[in-house]
Formats: C-alpha cells, structure tokens, sequence
C-alpha cells in the first residue's frame, strides 16, 4: 500500500466536506432554508433536493392536440378558399359540396376548371416552402372526371398545423396555469404533438382540467335575419339551450381583447366585463352603431354564450358579457380570455394525481426503507468484515452523501423509484468493496503478505469493478434515454450511484486502509 | 472477534457437472414463462393497460370494500375493480376505457362524486389507450437496446463465447421474471419495467464477475481442462457471490416491508431477479462456455484485451 500524499487526503476530505454542505439544507425544513442561507456564504447553493410530484403530490397531465379537431378546423378553412377560389373565377353557382376530409366543386366548362385547378394547386403548396412543410402539399386537389374537383386535406397538412400549434399552445397553457398562482408549475412539449403540464401540490384537478381544455376562442357574430339564405349562417348551439343562427362573418375577434374580468352584474349574478385594445373597439363602435336592433352573438368555441340586443351602439371598447355563469366558470373563462385562444383544440391523454397526504406517505415509507435497509447493510458488513466493514461502511455513507449532493448540484428530480434506485445502488456500492475484499482474503490465503495481498486485491478487483459497473451504466444511459417519467428517476439515482461508487467503494476505502495500516502496523490481516 | 463467513473456505465444488440437471431445467422453466405469458399473460396496470386508476382513503375507520363495490357497480361504467390495498382503510379503484360517450374524466368524476362523502381521493391516474400503448413500445425497445448494448460492450471486451453466453444468461433471466409476473400476477406497470431492466442490470453484473475470473484463469492455467477451469474460477467467486445477493437482499427486503405498496412489486420483482441472476451466472452462463466450444490450450480464439491495472 502506497503512502498517501497529504494534498490528496486533504482533496477528498473537501470533496466530502462539499457534498455535506449540499445536502445540509435538504435535511432541514423548507422554512428553515432561508434562515440557514443567511448564515451561508452566498456561493454556497442552499437549494433542496427536488421532490417528484409522487413524493409531494400534485397533478401532472399529459395534453395532446386534438388531430380531429385540427383536422376538421382545416376543412372548415378549406371550404372558405375554395369558394373564394370559384367566386374569382366566376364559377357560377359557387357551389361546393362536403367530402371525407374536404370539399367538392363541380366546374364544368373545361377552361375555367384548368384555371380553378391551377389556382387551387397554389392554394396546395405548404405556406412555409420546402423547409416548413417538408415538402408535401397541405391540400390534395384532384380532377375526379365527370366536370368535379376534390380538394382534401393530406396528412402532412394536418401533421404541419399540429407542429405550428404547438409552441403558441405552451404559451398560453402558461399563462392559464400561472393564473392559478401555484408554485413553479411545469408547461413543456413531449414529443411532436403533446404537452407536460406539471403543477406541484395541486390535488384537485377539476379546475385545471377545466381551465386547460377549452380553446377560448371568443368572438363577436351578428344574429342572422329572419328569412336569410341558409348558406350564410352557422345554426349554433346555445349555453340557453336551443340554438341560434349567427351569420358567418365575425364583427370582432377575440383576439382583440386586452383585458377580461369576473364581476357581479346589476342581476346579481357573476359577469365577464371585457376591454378591447383600439382596433378592435373601433370595430365594435362601427358594428354596433350600423346595427342598432338587431342580436348579437358572443360565441365561445362555437357556442353561444349570450345575444343580447344591441340598444345604443357600443363605444369606449369595452363591455359585459352576462351568461349563466357561476363565479367559478366566470372566473375560468376571464383567465382564459386573457391568456388568449389555443390554436388547436386539446384533450387530456394522462392523468397523474397523488395527493399530498400519499406523497408525504411515500416519502416517509421511502426513508424508513433506506434506514432499515442501510442499517442492515451496516451491521452485515460489520460482522462479516470487522475493522475492514468499517471502511466499508464509511465509504458507503460518503458515497449516499454524494449521490444526493449529485441530485442537488444538478437539479434532478428525486422520486419514488429514485429512492429504490438509491437502495439498490448501496448494494451495488457494497459490491466494490466486497469484490476487493474477498480478492484480499483470497491473495492473503494464497500465502501472499499481508501489503501484496492488499494491493493485488485492489488492483485484481478494479478491473472486475469497472467491467460490472460499466455494464450497469450502459443499462442505466439507455433507462435514461428511452424511459419515461418514474424510469428515468430510476435511472438518474443508477447513474449516480454508478459514478459515485467507484470513486467511494476504490479510492477512500483505499486511503482509509492504507492510513490505518501505517498506523496500525497489523502482524496478520484481519478479515 | 469471530467474523461471519456464509461460504466455507477453500470451496471445491463441482459445479460444471451439474449443468446436465440445470440445464434442462431451465429450459423447461423458459418455455412454461413463454406459454404462461401468452395464455395467462401478465396482470398490466393501467400504464400499458389504458384505463383509470383510484386509490382513496376512507376518511373514518376502514374501507367497506363490499360497499364500495355495490355503489360502483352502479354507476354503469363497465367492469369495475375493487381491492384493498396496504392499511385496511385504503382501497384502490381501478376500471378500463368507460362505455362510449362518457370520457374517462367523466367516470373518474362519477366514481369520486358517489364515494366522496366517505372517502379521500390519494391518488388518480389515467392513461388514454394510444398513450398506454406507446409505453408497451417504449418499454420493449428499452429492454431490447440495453440488451443489444450491453451484448456489443461485452463483445468488445471479451472474446464472443462470453459475450454469447452473458447474453442467453440474461435472457434466461428476462424470461424467468416474466414468468414470475404471470404466476405472482403482480401488476405490471412501468416501475416493472425498470425492475426488469434492473434485472438485466445485475444479471449481466454478476455474469460479467464470473467471466472476468475465468478470463484470468485461462491466462494463469494454459493447460487446465475447460470444465476444471470453470469450476476453480466459480469456486473462486462464489464467497463474493453469497456475500453480494445477501447485501442487496437485506436492501430490498426493507424495501418490501417498509417501502410502501407503490414501490413493493418492483422489490418483489427484483427480490427474485437476484435469486434467478445468482443461479444462470453460475449454472447457465459458465457452462454454456463449453457449449460453445471455448478452448483453453493457451491458443483460445483471440488474446483477450489487456485489462486495466493488470500485470
């Protein structure tokens, strides 16, 4: 056994020293935490170890964007272009019928067809050229034969507004969720079409499920007239009940909004009192003003709210809407009209809620199980070892401290399979040592003295160390990689535990060996 | 002080002779996991099953199973299933993809609304069908790269008998957990997954323990014969052996009593894993080296590569 350079001890005494000063303020109280950092020079991060939502409850959900929707939204669009399309050629009548995923026109004479086709096919190409839409149309237009023309929406198409959806999705899912005033909340995107919304300690999900959903897209519409040509108006259904023939063309969009606010109406009852920014309450001023008399509808994601008569025309931009709210869903809808509209309609794929009571369970159970089984460990390796399990038991204790330092240090997330995962790595830290110490057992019996046994049963077992571990590692990277959620807790307490056992189990059982043999001079080995 | 030693020193033991009785056996019990699998199948929770997952509390004594069964039964949303679960006043719901025209939130609703007076909601989940089954894949390709990698690593290291023989060892393992879950009928959800890639984890660690000690017996004795090699080399390790799957066994042996239901069929899983990963390093894996024709006349197919602080 070498002597060890003072540099070197001192080295890994300030390792240990370091990682103790990490994990100190995990071990206290959350209030407790700003207190001690006052007391803490400033460059120590008196951060906590980040708790799963399984181990301090809370609501974790799984959005996906609605590809029906979009789907459906698309062909809705579509059928305004292409009447648009058949209007500016004159095409008389401007008749389109629904297909599967779009819309039919018949265009008879064959000159205007081609012309009506070239222009269709310019309406196809993705808006956003080759790098955007990956080069395949948005639309599909067909020439069927018999004089008709089919435009349908392709998959690429759908597939490309989903990918735009996304990222304005994730900002007003943030401002939504923020609205709730909970601590740190999680909104971020999960694949192509899915968003990760995370809100710790929040148990009851109603609200927020409710709050997530709708898309809110608000916008004003004129009441169609009595007698109008049906293909003018929309027959919407009514919150009242019944429905309501509003007329296609938007007066105002919701999009105009700057502010929205639940209040107590004259009735009593909870309202919406809203402002529009300058465009869109001149808009509503000239609307209102040409229109005296007649309904107006507010339609929420195509639902009637309210259409309330038009007395006087609206000035100033701003007004109230009154439905049959409660002041819950009054309260939902005005953070979701400030928030803005989703661009695409989303539902609910995965639901995870634990309570705050089961997490602190968990968590409770969790250490109780690692005391337990630690204790176990410990005594183990004390009557199977002796003064050698001390070592062991020393270096196992620095090394829990390192794998949580790792959790503080890098920020992650610490769950329930993360604890189990921290089990299993002391036993795989207890491993190294047994390796080394049945190899000096093992070159002692052989006849070896007591020095070259030690050293050839660390260098023998190293080896055999690194070759285990690193298989245990490539297992743990791919966990890490491909898992979701509860495995990848699993795999980061692996990964941790992996890197932070070699040096433990290796390096300070080795200096504590070779201290202890400088100082105790033993005649014979004593394992 | 007297020190514990659970294997007796200086072992001699014949293991080689027995991989006429292991093997065998083995094979048998793979293929009853295989025909278990696919005619039993494993009991899958909601994570690769789709479906809706409560567990509720009773807010004043214990849970009345029989009477929660009755008012859940009567709500019309298909089958329901009701068990106790940990301390008696916990009980856990769970139901699969509700009749058409309700949405799973819906009955998650309806479920809480009829026993909420009673009963605390401490956990909910749900997992829509497309999700759950994205899990199943990335579960399985999971298991499969880690495998894949772990086999390229070990050809790299070591001459390929080794690596061939790791890798049936493994797979042995693999098949024999799964077979542990259709005759436990543990539930089988994600934390299993990791279970079982733990499982691999510490089958190939094992493995590659007892292969790293024949290596270097091959390169000490040129001229033993491969059956006594392989026999001194597993006498050699099998005192580390008994002494590690002790370790972890006490760890996960807290870890089933008090770790807490959430996390106890990953240890139970795991529990059996170290048991069946101790026996095929030792009797599927070191024998298969024979099998596979590995010489030891100093001339063995390739040198193997220098390992790191060896001499």
């Amino acid at each position: 056994m070498q002597r060890y350079a003072p540099w070197k001890i001192i080295s890994i005494f300030a390792l240990i020293l370091a990682a103790f000063l990490l994990i100190i303020p995990s071990l206290v109280g959350k209030d407790s935490v700003t207190r001690l950092q006052s007391h803490l020079p400033s460059w120590v991060p008196a951060r906590q170890i980040v708790l799963g939502l399984d181990l301090q409850g809370g609501a974790h959900l799984l959005l996906e964007i609605d590809r029906t929707d979009v789907l459906k939204s698309m062909v809705l669009n579509l059928r305004d272009q292409v009447r648009g399309v058949l209007t500016e050629e004159k095409v008389r009548p401007p008749a389109v019928t629904q297909i599967t995923r779009g819309w039919q026109a018949r265009v008879p004479d064959p000159d205007q067809r081609a012309r009506v086709l070239s222009k269709l096919n310019a309406l196809a190409a993705p808006t956003g050229g080759l790098a955007a839409g990956g080069g395949s149309p948005t639309y599909d237009v067909k020439d069927v034969g018999d004089g008709s023309i089919q435009v349908t929406v392709t998959d690429a198409g759908v597939n490309d507004r989903v990918r735009h959806a996304i990222a304005p999705s994730i900002e007003v899912l943030k401002r939504r969720v923020d609205a709730l005033g909970t601590t740190e909340p999680n909104v971020q995107q999960q694949g192509d079409d899915r968003i990760l919304v995370e809100v710790p300690g929040l148990q009851d999900t109603t609200q927020l499920k409710e709050l997530l959903q709708g898309t809110a897209k608000m916008v004003f519409r004129l009441v169609a007239q009595p007698g109008a040509d049906p293909s003018e108006y929309d027959v919407l259904p009514s919150t009242e009940g019944g429905t309501v023939n509003v007329e296609k063309s938007v007066m105002v969009d919701g999009e105009d909004l700057i502010d929205a606010q639940p209040s107590i109406g004259q009735d009593g009852n909870p309202v919406i009192n809203f402002k529009f920014n300058i465009r869109g309450g001149q808009k509503f001023a000239a609307v209102t003003a040409d229109n005296v008399g007649r309904q107006f509808a507010v339609v929420l994601d195509n639902k009637v709210i309210t259409y309330p008569v038009i007395r006087t025309p609206i000035l100033g931009g701003s007004g109230e809407i009154s439905g049959h709210f409660t002041s819950e869903s009054a309260n939902n809808l005005a953070i979701q009209l400030r928030a803005g509209a989703l661009p695409a309609k989303l539902s609910i794929v995965e639901e995870r809620t634990v309570g705050p009571g089961l997490g602190e369970d968990s968590i409770n159970a969790g250490k109780k199980a690692a005391y337990v089984g630690a204790a176990l460990v410990v005594i183990y390796m004390l009557i199977t070892y002796g003064i050698f399990g001390v070592f062991a038991n020393i270096a196992l204790a620095i090394h829990i401290s390192f794998i949580f330092a790792s959790f503080v240090l890098l920020g992650s997330t610490l769950t329930l399979p993360g604890i189990a995962g921290i089990v299993m790595t002391i036993g795989m830290a207890v491993d190294a040592n047994v390796l080394i110490y049945e190899r000096i057992r093992e070159e002692n019996h052989a006849g070896r003295s007591i020095i070259a046994s030690l050293d050839a049963g660390f260098t023998r077992a190293f080896a055999t160390i690194v070759d285990s571990n690193a298989t245990m590692m490539v297992v743990a990277l791919i966990l890490l990689f491909l898992g979701s959620g509860p495995v990848k807790g699993f795999a980061w307490s692996l990964i941790f535990g992996i890197m932070t056992s070699i040096i433990t189990a290796v390096t300070m059982t080795r200096m504590m060996i070779a201290l202890w043999y400088a100082y105790a001079r033993p005649k014979k080995l004593p394992i | 002080m007297k020190l514990l030693r659970l294997a007796p020193e200086n072992l001699k033991f014949g293991f080689m002779r027995f991989r006429r009785l292991s093997y065998p056996m083995s094979a048998l019990l793979s293929i009853i996991s295989v025909v278990l699998f696919l005619t039993v199948g494993m009991n899958y929770g909601i994570d690769f099953s789709g479906g809706t997952l409560l567990e509720m509390r009773a807010k004043s004594g214990d849970a009345d199973i029989a009477a929660i069964r009755n008012t859940v039964d009567h709500l019309g949303l298909g089958t329901m299933e009701v068990q106790g679960f940990g301390t008696p006043s916990d009980v856990s719901i769970r139901f699969g993809t509700p009749p058409a025209g309700i949405s799973a939130d819906q009955a998650g609703a309806k479920v809480k609304e009829a026993l909420g007076a009673q009963y605390d909601v401490r956990r909910e989940e749900s997992v829509g069908p497309r999700v759950s089954g994205e899990l199943v894949q990335q579960g399985t390709l999971g298991v499969v790269v880690s495998i894949l990698a772990v086999l390229a690593y070990l050809w790299f290291r070591f001459e390929w008998q080794f690596a061939v023989g790791a890798i049936i060892a493994t797979m042995h393992d693999l098949l024999l957990t799964v077979g542990f879950f259709c005759v436990t009928k543990l539930e089988f959800n994600s934390t299993s997954i990791a279970a079982i890639l733990t499982i691999v984890g510490y089958s190939l660690n094992e493995t590659v323990v007892v292969l790293d000690r024949i290596r270097e017996m091959m390169r000490k004795y040129k001229k033993m014969p491969t059956d006594d090699l392989i026999d001194t080399s597993v006498n050699a390790v099998v005192p580390r052996t008994i002494m590690t799957a002790t370790t972890v066994f006490l760890a996960l042996l807290a870890l089933v009593i008090f770790g807490g239901e959430v996390i106890r069929s990953f240890s139970l899983a795991m529990m059996w894993g170290i048991f069946v990963a101790t026996y095929s390093s030792i009797f599927i894996c070191s024998p298969m080296l024979i099998y596979l024709g590995l010489r030891n006349d100093g001339s063995g197919p390739g040198e193997a590569p220098k390992r790191p602080g060896q001499t």
